[in-house]
Order: structure tokens, then C-alpha cells, then sequence
């Protein structure tokens, strides 16, 4: 049977395969929407035009991006090194509870120029602590990664239930919200910006953390393929027993990226507290966590691919809310599940079309060149 | 001394409540995390089967066809996480991740197509439901202090699917240890090479391990919408499965540890709610949230090997390649 397969060519794996699987993922929710009795083309329609159609709808989408592509990126570092780093959640949590402590404590006394740099510091350092003890724990005491990031989800959103509703909600206040942050605490809506270049555009939630994100793709892509560190980290994701051979210490490299990993998926937090929410609150993560695992998955865990899934996961988020606006027997949920599609079929059944693919290319080249059979 | 003892009865008897879907779930787990197949989605198909039994029920008012709809969508899940990690190989976590995330979100919208209720369905009557079964002279020893109470409170008066999943237990348990099947069971979770070699099929003996976690996680969801509740609430398990998960791991993959765990999560949950607001002398009011958090911590503390060491079968997640 194996002599049947020729290998596949590169274009394929990278390509065609992330292709059909989407396909698949997508089919599936069709028939899905079809089933409830909606017309699925109808649907796409009302969605594309709910995301891009005009200048509010793009604003939204782009909002939604930034959050994925933050922990699309924090799953896909985590990926390179072989760890799943299914924590994201809880690290975007935390990290925004870092933002909100900080810019609490500071928003009154510094200036923009130096809150800016400092909060980005400050919710790495929670993102990153939050994601520290797990890879402590599974690299020094042997426990498994998967298991403790789910745990340390839960754990994440009890304390911050705790803090929100004893310590840090605003006195007087009945919903546990802390005090709003100083004006000058805002980080810019990018609509304000485009209105201060003479370009108007609708409110919408946008805000230049999405630069911020561009700027964290640029990072990983030189962190983890233009750095020693990127080529150790990819060693030990191929192979630990190879990485220590050749001099790399695995505990290690373990700690440092999934404390990467858990600064990436904080900076949800910088975007919906500093940018958005302006004050503390909980359950702005919304699941942004669990979504990077299909924005990853999905882009390959390149950061042009993480761009693009990310892309695709906020028309279908922003798509999603129009939906459930213009139809009512439909509900934005649908969206949650095409992302559970998505996971199941380029995710777990990754390779499913695969030999199939193979067999067609064995035929093809069988057909079209006798001497590849040699060879 | 008699208010105190009332108030532990009562205690034990929420637990007892509390504990029942924890222990299907966890022993699901057990059989598929036994044959090497990590399983994340007990949360997932635990909601799924949650939905279809409170969709059947609703629909046709029997709650004996809403288990047989909620253990046959269950399994349906069960296969496909099977299809994917023993057919494809794929991986386990992801493939758990993705059920639990389609099931979370096809729940809310099949429910609002169906029952344009915002996620719920309709609210079942008394008949359809598992009703609690009061046990022979049940009244008649309310008058006997201590056992009264005790008979009448903690042993009687459960519906049916309690004293199912505390039959499931030791089933479990001899299945797994003392026949030829949970024999088989344990050496391909540690070994699946060996079983190979030894003529017997992995793949099939894997199948029918995750096609039993899928049945068992089917009651599990049949008794937190149509016993413990009256309906299907969005989200409804709100985390059970990956409790049930923890404890699991906490009883180290050994179905009455298990229990065990899953007796004391479940009385921590019984605690949490009777403790809120209320202030314990020496140590001042404990945070609910903290209390609600333990089974996590404790697990996370556990995994760590700083109570006693917890050692997953030796090949679990790891796909069973048959040609080399």
C-alpha cells in the first residue's frame, strides 16, 4: 500500500489540505443551518455583509481579530515547542486583571507616553505568571499541561469573581465594575484617530491595540524563526531527547515559552480593559481563549496564517451578531459551533483527506510520467 | 447535638445530589482514559446528552426514551472523538476541545430553532422527569431518632439515576479489574503494542472503551436536566465534566479513589452553598469562590506530586501506529 503513495508536494500540506479542511468544517455548518430550516447561502450573505459591508461592520471585525490573533499567536508559540497551552482563557483573564491593577493604581499619576509602555509590561507579567506555574509544574514536577492550564482556567475566573465582587468593585456600585479610568488611561478608538486625520467613521470598539497585535506577530515570527532561542524552542518541539543532545535545557525552554505564551494571550486583556471597557469587570474574555485554539490550528501556527485565521474568525463573530439580528430563529451561537467544526476537522481530523490525496497524486503522476514510478 | 446532626444529614444528602453526575462522568472517563484515549469532552457530551434528554422529554413526555435519546447522542460524540483519535490519530485534547466547544454552541442554537425559548427548552411536567423513589417505611421511621432521618433523608427518596451511578461504580470496578474485557483494557491503556502481538485488535478494544464512557456520560447529562432539573438551561453543566475530569486524576485512574474524590468535590459543593455569608469562628467568613475553586487546586496540587503521585496509563494520547 505504501508503495502507492508518492509524497505529497509541499503546496499540498501547506495549501490544499488547510483548504479542504475548512471546506469540510464549513459544509458541515451548512448543512447544519439547513437543518434548523434556514437557507445556509443566505446566511453567509447576511454575514459577509454584517462584517465588511460597511465601515462599523469592518471596525467590529477588526476588533474581534485583535483578540485572536493575540491568543491564536499564544497557542501557536505554545505549539512550536510541543506544549497545548489550553490555559489561554485564563491567562487573557488574569492579564487584564493585570491592566486593571495597574492603570487603578497609576492612571492618575503618569502620562500616556509611559502608562502605554508600562500596562504592556504589566499584563504580560500576569499573563505570563499565570501561565508560569503550570509549565513550572509540568517541567520540573512532571504534571501534565493540559490538565493544569484547564485547571488554572477555572481557578483564573473564581479569583476573579472574588476580587471583583470583595475588593475591587467601585463603592456604592451594584455590579461588580471597578471605578472608570481616567480619560488619559484611554487607549485611542481608532475611529477617534481616523476623525483627527479628517476621516470619519462610525464608533466602533477598534481601538490601537490592534497595532499592537500586528506588532506581536512581527515578534514571533522573528522570536521563533530568527533567534536562538525560536531554534531551540522548535527543537524540543520535534524531538526533547534531540534538544538535549544538543545542549538544550527543556525545563527551560518550557517555562520561558509558555510565559510567552501566557503574555500573548494576556494582551486580550490590554484590548478589552484599556481599550474598550476602560474599567475592571469580568468575563471580558468571552472565550477569545478557547477561539485561538482554532485560529491556531486553522493558521498553521504561522503568524500569516494566525492573521488570516483570525481574520475569518472575526467577520464569522461580527457576521454572527448581524445573523442573529436578521434572522431570530437564528442566534450568534452558530458561530461557536462552525469554531468547534473548525477545531474537529483542521484540527483532530487534520489528516483525514490526506490519503486520499495521496492515492490521487499517485495516480496522477502514474498517468502523467512512467518514470516517477521508478523513482 | 440534634440540629447539628439534621444539618449533616441534610449536607450528605445534598452531596449525594451534587456528586451523582461526578460520578457517571468520572467513571466515563475512567473506562476511555484506561484504554489510552484522553477524554476532555465528558463536559461536552455530558451538555449534548443534557440537551437531547430535556429535548425528548419535552417532546414526548417519557423520561425513559429522553435516556435512551441522550445515551445515543452521547455515544454519537463518544464515535466521533473515537473516529478521530483512533482512526486518524488525531490529537486527543484537540479533538476534546472541539466537541465541547460544537456541542456548547449547537445546544443554544438547535434549542432556539426548536423551542425559541433563548437557549432553554420548555419546563418539564412531574411524569416526565425521574421522580425520587421513596423507599418501603420511609415514613414510618420518621419517628426513629438518628437512623430515622438518616433512612428516610440520605438512603431513600433519590431518583432512580442516583442509585444507578452508585451502581457504577463497583460494576466498574470488577469490569475493570476482574474480567477479561477491563484485563485487556488496562494492558492496551499501558501497552497497546503487546495487545497487538498478542492477536488482539487495538483499535476495536479502544472503540468499545470510548463507546462506554459515551453511554455512561449520556446518564450523567439525562440526570442534570431531567432529575436534578426540570429543563435544559444553556450551559447547564457548567464545568461538571471537568470536575468529574479532576477527580478522576484525583483517584488516579481507579474507579472507588474515584469515587471517593468525587464524594468529596461534590460535599464541597454542598458546603459552598450552605457556607455563603456565613462566618466560622477562628478563621472568619471563607470565600465561596475560594471553596468552589478547591477541586482545581487540589488537583493541580496533586498532579504536582505533593500528595501521594498520580500516573496516567503510560500510553495515553499517544496514537497506536500498527506497521512499523
Amino acid at each position: 500500500m505504501s508503495a502507492a503513495r508518492a509524497p505529497l508536494p509541499r503546496w499540498v500540506d501547506i495549501v490544499l489540505i488547510p483548504i479542504i479542511n475548512i471546506a469540510m468544517a464549513l459544509f458541515v455548518s451548512g448543512l447544519i443551518i439547513l437543518a434548523i430550516g434556514e437557507n445556509p447561502i443566505e446566511a453567509v450573505g447576511i454575514m459577509l455583509q454584517g462584517a465588511v459591508g460597511y465601515d462599523g461592520g469592518i471596525g467590529y471585525t477588526l476588533y474581534y481579530t485583535t483578540n485572536f490573533i493575540f491568543t491564536g499567536l499564544a497557542v501557536a508559540l505554545a505549539f512550536h515547542a510541543g506544549l497545548f497551552n489550553i490555559g489561554g482563557e485564563g491567562q487573557a483573564y488574569i492579564g487584564g486583571l493585570g491592566v486593571g491593577l495597574f492603570l487603578l493604581a497609576f492612571d492618575s499619576v503618569l502620562p500616556f507616553v509611559f502608562l502605554l509602555p508600562l500596562t504592556i509590561l504589566a499584563c504580560a507579567a500576569f499573563g505570563g505568571a499565570w501561565a508560569f506555574i503550570p509549565a513550572y509544574l509540568q517541567a520540573y514536577r512532571g504534571s501534565h499541561i493540559v490538565i493544569t492550564t484547564i485547571m488554572f482556567n477555572f481557578i483564573a475566573s473564581a479569583l476573579m469573581v472574588y476580587l471583583m465582587v470583595n475588593i475591587l468593585i467601585e463603592p456604592g456600585s451594584m455590579s461588580p465594575e471597578s471605578r472608570d479610568f481616567m480619560e488619559s488611561a484611554h487607549l485611542p478608538f481608532v475611529h477617534d484617530v481616523l476623525g483627527g486625520l479628517g476621516i470619519s467613521m462610525v464608533a466602533t470598539p477598534l481601538n490601537l491595540s490592534v497595532i499592537w497585535a500586528a506588532i506581536c506577530c512581527v515578534l514571533v515570527w522573528i522570536y521563533v524563526w530568527h533567534t536562538r532561542w525560536g531554534y531551540e524552542l522548535r527543537t524540543v518541539g520535534q524531538s526533547e531527547k534531540a534538544a538535549v543532545y544538543a545542549g538544550v535545557n527543556p525545563s527551560r525552554v518550557v517555562v520561558v515559552t509558555m510565559c510567552l505564551s501566557g503574555a500573548l494571550a494576556g494582551f486580550v486583556g490590554l484590548n478589552e480593559i484599556m481599550g474598550v471597557h476602560h474599567r475592571l469587570l469580568l468575563n471580558f474574555t468571552a472565550g477569545y481563549g478557547f477561539t485561538g485554539i482554532a485560529v491556531a490550528l486553522m493558521g498553521r501556527n504561522h503568524p500569516v496564517g494566525v492573521i488570516l485565521a483570525s481574520l475569518l474568525f472575526g467577520i464569522l463573530y461580527q457576521g454572527g451578531a448581524e445573523l442573529a439580528f436578521e434572522i431570530p430563529r437564528m442566534t450568534r451561537e452558530i458561530v461557536v459551533t462552525i469554531q468547534g467544526l473548525v477545531i474537529l476537522f483542521s484540527g483532530a481530523l487534520a489528516y483525514m483527506a490526506r490519503p486520499w490525496l495521496e492515492r490521487l497524486f499517485a495516480m496522477l503522476h502514474r498517468s502523467g510520467s512512467p518514470a516517477m514510478e521508478r523513482a | 447535638m440534634e440540629d447539628i446532626f439534621v444539618f449533616a444529614v441534610q449536607t450528605l444528602d445534598a452531596t449525594l445530589r451534587v456528586s451523582t453526575p461526578l460520578i457517571l462522568a468520572a467513571m466515563a472517563g475512567l473506562f476511555s482514559e484506561r484504554s489510552g484515549i484522553i477524554d476532555i469532552s465528558l463536559e461536552g457530551k455530558m451538555l449534548a446528552a443534557a440537551f437531547a434528554s430535556a429535548a425528548t422529554a419535552a417532546v414526548t413526555g417519557s423520561p425513559w426514551l429522553a435516556l435512551a435519546a441522550a445515551m445515543i447522542t452521547s455515544l454519537f460524540l463518544a464515535l466521533l472523538h473515537g473516529f478521530a483519535c483512533i482512526t486518524h490519530r488525531g490529537n486527543h485534547v484537540v479533538s476534546g476541545v472541539a466537541i465541547n466547544i460544537l456541542v456548547s454552541g449547537l445546544t443554544i442554537v438547535l434549542g432556539i430553532a426548536w423551542f425559541a425559548q433563548g437557549g432553554q427548552t420548555p419546563l418539564l411536567k412531574a411524569d416526565a422527569r425521574f421522580r425520587p423513589i421513596e423507599w418501603p417505611g420511609a415514613q414510618a421511621m420518621e419517628g426513629v431518632p438518628f437512623l430515622g432521618p438518616l433512612y428516610e433523608e440520605l438512603i431513600s427518596g433519590h431518583n432512580i439515576l442516583v442509585y444507578v451511578a452508585l451502581l457504577v461504580v463497583p460494576l466498574t470496578w470488577w469490569v475493570v479489574y476482574r474480567s477479561r474485557f477491563g484485563l485487556r483494557l488496562r494492558a492496551v491503556g499501558e501497552n497497546p503494542l503487546a495487545v497487538d502481538t498478542a492477536g488482539i485488535s487495538v483499535a476495536f478494544l479502544r472503540y468499545r472503551a470510548v463507546a462506554i464512557c459515551g453511554l455512561l456520560c449520556g446518564i450523567a447529562g439525562t440526570y442534570i436536566a431531567i432529575a436534578q432539573n426540570a429543563g435544559f438551561i444553556r450551559e447547564m453543566t457548567a464545568g461538571q465534566g471537568y470536575i468529574a475530569l479532576a477527580a478522576m486524576i484525583f483517584g488516579k485512574w481507579r474507579p472507588l479513589p474515584a469515587l471517593g474524590a468525587c464524594l468529596m468535590f461534590g460535599l464541597l459543593d454542598a458546603i459552598s452553598i450552605r457556607l455563603q455569608g456565613v462566618s466560622i469562628a477562628g478563621i472568619g467568613e471563607v470565600p465561596v469562590q475560594l471553596i468552589q475553586a478547591l477541586p482545581y487546586i487540589m488537583t493541580v496540587v496533586l498532579l504536582a506530586g505533593f500528595i501521594g503521585k498520580a500516573v496516567a496509563p503510560k500510553a495515553i494520547g499517544v496514537p497506536f501506529v500498527k506497521e512499523r
